[in-house]
């Protein structure tokens, strides 16, 4: 096929172009919190106590760790969707939310007498915080890995890593209201193991399904 | 490539955006040759720098929505070429990191036929029937829409239809290659 020949093909399909990236990715978002939120209701709910935990510091922090770590990812997710933008600007942002794990890990040691440490890190049901966050956040992580398609991720593996983040940061959000583990020590361990799982399957998925 | 021409295409890519044909062809053009001449500089053996070119344009047609307005039109452009570039070479399951030097001349490339001179037009054969002759009367034989219609015995519209579904099935093919 001739070049010249392959330019005026491409001129002459002037149909109308695809939606913007940036439109794609809020949609994207409000599509997979809605997701999200769906499943939630559906499966388990609020706890019953969730008025009075409320105004707990440690339910709190659940919400505030999890709702930055979305909104990291989500800055570095859409620039990973363009080729050519500068993205490693926003990698720093992505350390915020696991620097105020580590933070409210260590407040939590300071405040808890050392023999109720094992107690709070196992929690009353680990399994089912594993296994809730990653129900809530698959919905999300595939229209997110959709939404990746659409764009042309340089490293897709990369970007579907970092939609796992995003997904697992809404999951762990929403699920936060329903989960009565509130010791940053049980959180900064499961629902980092969730989220991290949520990570290897969006990189390993965008690694097939988002090449262009 | 200096700032001047980097205003100017990236002039053409919004007027090209809004609808003006002419433009897009400029643009392409532009962006042809800005391909072409990295390619040479970058290509290995058995890779031929036309063939990054043609994926390059083809890529760059069916993603133009992922270039930001406000942003310069350049990087976007050679961060498309690099990674068809990359494409080509583990197509031809070669690191990148391997120097041109490095590989003996004996792996010597089947001769390839003078129609489906390139790769994309190798691709051709893999569309369904209807955009494989749309694609084929304007990409191999120059057609316009009017004449590759009247050629087919199709309507215009649905000449233009075809084309899109086949010049986007040629784009997603070489992704997955």
């Amino acid at each position: 096929m001739d070049t010249d020949k392959l330019i005026r093909a491409l001129v002459a399909d002037e149909r109308r172009q695809a939606a913007s990236i940036s439109s794609v990715w809020w949609g994207a978002m409000a599509l997979a919190i809605a997701l999200a939120g769906a499943v939630f209701f559906a499966v388990f709910g609020p706890r019953p106590d969730i008025a009075i935990a409320a105004e707990s510091p440690r339910l709190l922090f659940k919400f505030v760790v999890m709702i930055t770590l979305a909104a990291s990812a989500f800055g570095l997710v859409r620039a990973l969707s363009r080729p050519g933008e500068p993205w490693r600007h926003a990698l720093p942002f992505l350390a915020a939310a696991p620097m105020l794990a580590l933070i409210a890990v260590a407040a939590e040691l300071f405040l808890v007498p050392s023999n109720l440490w094992s107690a709070r890190l196992l929690g009353v049901n680990a399994l089912a915080c594993l296994s809730f966050i990653s129900l809530v956040g698959i919905g999300p992580l595939a229209v997110f890995l959709l939404a990746l398609r659409h764009g042309a991720p340089e490293r897709p593996a990369l970007a579907g890593a970092v939609a796992g983040l995003l997904a697992g940061g809404i999951a762990g959000a929403i699920y936060a209201a329903h989960c009565t583990d509130d010791s940053p020590l049980f959180v900064a361990t499961w629902y980092t193991l969730a989220v991290a799982g949520l990570a290897l399957i969006g990189a390993a998925a965008a690694h097939r399904l988002a090449r262009w | 490539m200096d700032g001047r021409d980097e205003n100017e295409l990236a002039r053409l890519m919004r007027a090209a955006l809004a609808g003006d044909g002419k433009s897009y062809d400029s643009f392409l053009r532009a962006v042809a040759g800005l391909v072409r001449s990295l390619a040479r500089r970058k290509v290995q053996t058995g890779i031929d720098a036309e063939d990054i070119v043609q994926e390059t344009l083809l890529a760059i047609h069916v993603k133009r929505h992922t270039w930001r307005h406000d942003a310069p039109v350049t990087p976007w452009v050679y961060a498309i070429a690099r990674h068809k570039l990359v494409d080509a070479y583990r197509r031809r399951r070669r690191g990148v990191e391997i120097e041109v030097g490095a590989i003996p001349e004996t792996a010597v490339q089947p001769e390839r036929e003078s129609i489906s001179d390139h790769e994309i037009g190798g691709v051709l054969d893999a569309l369904a029937p209807g955009q494989r002759s749309a694609v084929a009367a304007i990409c191999v034989d120059g057609h316009s829409i009017g004449e590759a219609a009247r050629h087919l015995g199709m309507s215009e519209g649905a000449v233009r239809v075809a084309l899109h579904r086949g010049l986007t099935a040629i784009a997603k093919r070489f992704g997955r290659m």
